[in-house]
């Protein structure tokens, strides 16, 4: 009978305590994985993974649960996934985001909410500048940094006249103003197409030929690259007229090119903050492991994805797995003491990173793989010219 | 601007044209003969492209792919009309909208199940691949020459069998009376579902030519349908004549817009401001057409004979 009763009290007293896992951060990651632009959210979701896989599962004293959501590349399909993650699954954290329009959607929800907001890819100038936020944070670069450094390349590769496409969206604008900052030649033609709808560029194309300038500018991230240098390619303009991008060729498209046979693409130029081959022993140990894993190269999406879950661990083993300490956590962000597969980081005022920016040149790797490789550093320490701008 | 230039740019236009005529005319002739609004029209571009897309790697030859994925999309637009669309025709055009609309998520869905999440491109024959030059200093794209030729024989075809068949005589009776028609004891079902089978694999076949240029993706429907809408408006509802020619001058207008309006306002404007509304208003000019039409010819420029 007293076993019984033993027993009883026992089985009670499991079901009343409260179960005895870790506790646990919730981290809401946001990306696009539908419609074709989902191979840049795979990439980022498997560089996530791989990060998770490295720390264990852990941050601290803390298990980190990871919840994916579809922006379905869409402002406001974006805001609407981000509201589910702040309201119903409650998270303690948010990052993610590949669009800036998306972003810039999104981003009043998570801070409003008083949450800690993280952007793994897009910088736009408006949160670096004048509505810079104390709770956001950016990985990757504020997106007028990289067409600078672009500019720079082409004054020393002596570019007199430029013709620059770009979609017309928050971070196709940026693009545009960064490279015109720094490009010291004449700009000749300007075309800013209807994104994300827009994928034949036959009439752009055709005015390009009829300026012949000595250099074409373009920002097409995600499908739309392959499709425009398709385009490039079946207009005739292919080496007859250089090709200069920036986000629009990378480890996603390049097996595109290479299965296409598109052999212009080898020894293009582009600028970065990142590449593969970048010489410290995080990236040789994300990039080893990536591949091993998934038989791909990242892409600079995954390597910035990588670099939030180890800028997130830094700063919850700093506080010892103290979240709800608000202003702690972000002091602990601030600091960014983590090994970056960039090599060198650290947040400006803005809380962008202040970073060097290099040329990437499309090569082929030993075995015969398309992949980018680093060149000379462009732009050195460089910050983003909206920090000024920011009061904090 | 050059002369070049201009005729560079009417190739564009046309290009453009020849594609929105393939989607127009089913789309016109569904609505104009069968009283039927049908939202999922743009689905079947996005299936043919797909099938393309598949039939092109599984063949590995393009033009073999596209002659396989025409009769699979007029197939599943004969079954999509036995199926789905016979059951709404008694009613009325909201619930062919919902319906239809429904058949957009249901094929969107349906495409992300069989062929994933990321779209599918296409590689071209070599011979295709590339440029040509032509008279007067012109370098153009072989596969849009191809675009082009090809829009116009199947043109060409659609004329000779509305105008030389009797079924195309039926077609045109049915533009002009539907009650008629069906009351001279014409089986009006089966032409129904000839007409829809044919508008899709019509609406297929400008996915599959428009696919080696970008690429097969999920919702590349819709864009496109909201055009071709515009198209048959501006046409007059039923008339592939008017669709032709409709599509032809909003493919133009489009083409032009993109690319001597930022010029024109430079004429009357600051850089920046003719930078900044260059592109709003040429991606405006169609709609800006469309309600022109509307308010001075609402039955639009070329409608049926007899309505």
């Amino acid at each position: 009978m007293i076993k019984w009763i033993a027993a009883g009290v026992a089985a009670a007293a499991l079901l009343a305590s409260p179960v005895l896992a870790a506790e646990k951060i919730k981290i809401g990651f946001v990306t696009t994985l539908t419609t074709p632009a989902a191979a840049i959210g795979n990439d980022m979701r498997k560089a996530v993974d791989l990060a998770l896989e490295h720390i264990g599962g852990m941050m601290g004293p803390l298990e980190v649960d990871l919840i994916y959501g579809d922006d379905e590349f869409n402002p406001q399909k974006g805001k609407q996934r981000t509201e589910r993650l702040i309201k119903q699954d409650n998270v303690d954290l948010v990052a993610g985001y590949i669009w800036s329009n998306v972003l810039l959607a999104s981003a009043p929800t998570v801070l409003e909410a008083g949450k800690i907001l993280i952007s793994s890819n897009a910088g736009p100038s408006q949160l670096a500048g004048k509505r810079c936020n104390k709770n956001f944070f950016n990985v990757s670069w504020q997106n007028d940094q990289t067409p600078m450094a672009m500019g720079e390349v082409l004054n020393r590769r002596g570019v007199k006249t430029l013709y620059i496409i770009a979609p017309n969206y928050a971070a196709g604008k940026n693009m545009v103003s960064g490279v015109e900052r720094t490009f010291k030649g004449e700009i000749v033609g300007k075309d800013m197409t209807t994104w994300p709808t827009q994928k034949d560029w036959a009439a752009e194309l055709s005015k390009v030929k009829a300026v012949n300038p000595d250099g074409v500018f373009i920002f097409y991230p995600g499908g739309h690259g392959p499709a425009f240098i398709k385009q490039y390619q079946q207009a005739g303009l292919e080496g007859r007229i250089p090709l200069y991008t920036v986000f629009t060729i990378d480890s996603i498209s390049l097996p595109r090119f290479q299965q296409a046979g598109m052999e212009g693409v080898l020894g293009t130029s582009m600028t970065q903050f990142w590449a593969p081959d970048m010489d410290n022993p995080q990236n040789k140990r994300f990039v080893a492991d990536f591949r091993a894993k998934y038989g791909s190269y990242p892409s600079f999406y995954a390597a910035q994805s990588y670099d939030t879950i180890f800028l997130i661990k830094s700063a919850v083993e700093a506080i010892n797995g103290n979240i709800d300490d608000i202003d702690a956590f972000r002091a602990a962000l601030e600091k960014a003491d983590f090994d970056s597969v960039r090599g060198k980081f650290r947040f400006g005022n803005n809380h962008f990173p202040i970073q060097n920016f290099y040329e990437r040149v499309v090569v082929k790797d030993s075995d015969g793989n398309w992949t980018t490789s680093v060149r000379d550093a462009v732009l050195v320490d460089h910050q983003d010219i909206y920090a000024k701008d920011c009061a904090l | 601007m050059t002369f070049a230039l201009v005729v560079e740019q009417t190739l564009n236009g046309v290009q453009l044209g020849i594609l929105l005529f393939l989607l127009a005319a089913g789309l016109t002739l569904v609505f104009g003969i069968m009283d039927f609004v049908n939202l999922a029209h743009g689905s079947f571009y996005m299936v043919g492209a797909f099938f393309a897309a598949t039939f092109a790697q599984w063949t590995g030859n393009f033009v073999a792919g596209v002659a396989l994925a025409l009769p699979a999309t007029l197939a599943v637009g004969i079954v999509v009309e036995l199926v789905a669309v016979r059951t709404l025709y008694a009613r009325d055009h909201l619930d062919h909208v919902l319906a239809t609309f429904g058949l957009v998520l249901f094929f969107n869905e349906l495409v992300r199940l069989v062929w994933g999440p990321e779209g599918r491109s296409i590689r071209l024959p070599v011979v295709l691949d590339g440029s040509v030059d032509l008279p007067l200093g012109i370098t153009y794209s072989i596969y849009r020459l191809v675009i082009i030729g090809a829009g116009l024989m199947v043109a060409l075809g659609l004329y000779i069998l509305v105008n030389r068949t009797r079924i195309g005589m039926l077609i045109r009776a049915g533009a002009s009376n539907r009650t008629m028609v069906g009351a001279l004891g014409i089986n009006i079902k089966f032409l129904f579902t000839i007409i829809f089978g044919l508008g899709a694999a019509l609406a297929g076949f400008a996915g599959m030519l428009v696919t080696p240029v970008t690429q097969a993706e999920i919702g590349m429907g819709e864009q496109i349908l909201i055009v071709a809408l515009v198209v048959i408006v501006i046409g007059g509802i039923g008339s592939i004549r008017g669709a032709f020619i409709a599509a032809i001058i909003t493919g133009l207008i489009d083409t032009m817009g993109r690319s001597f309006l930022d010029v024109l306002l430079l004429t009357v404007m600051s850089s920046n401001a003719a930078e900044a509304a260059g592109p709003a208003l040429s991606s405006m000019m169609i709609y800006i057409l469309m309600a022109a039409v509307l308010f001075f010819r609402p039955q639009g420029l070329f409608p049926p004979r007899g309505v």
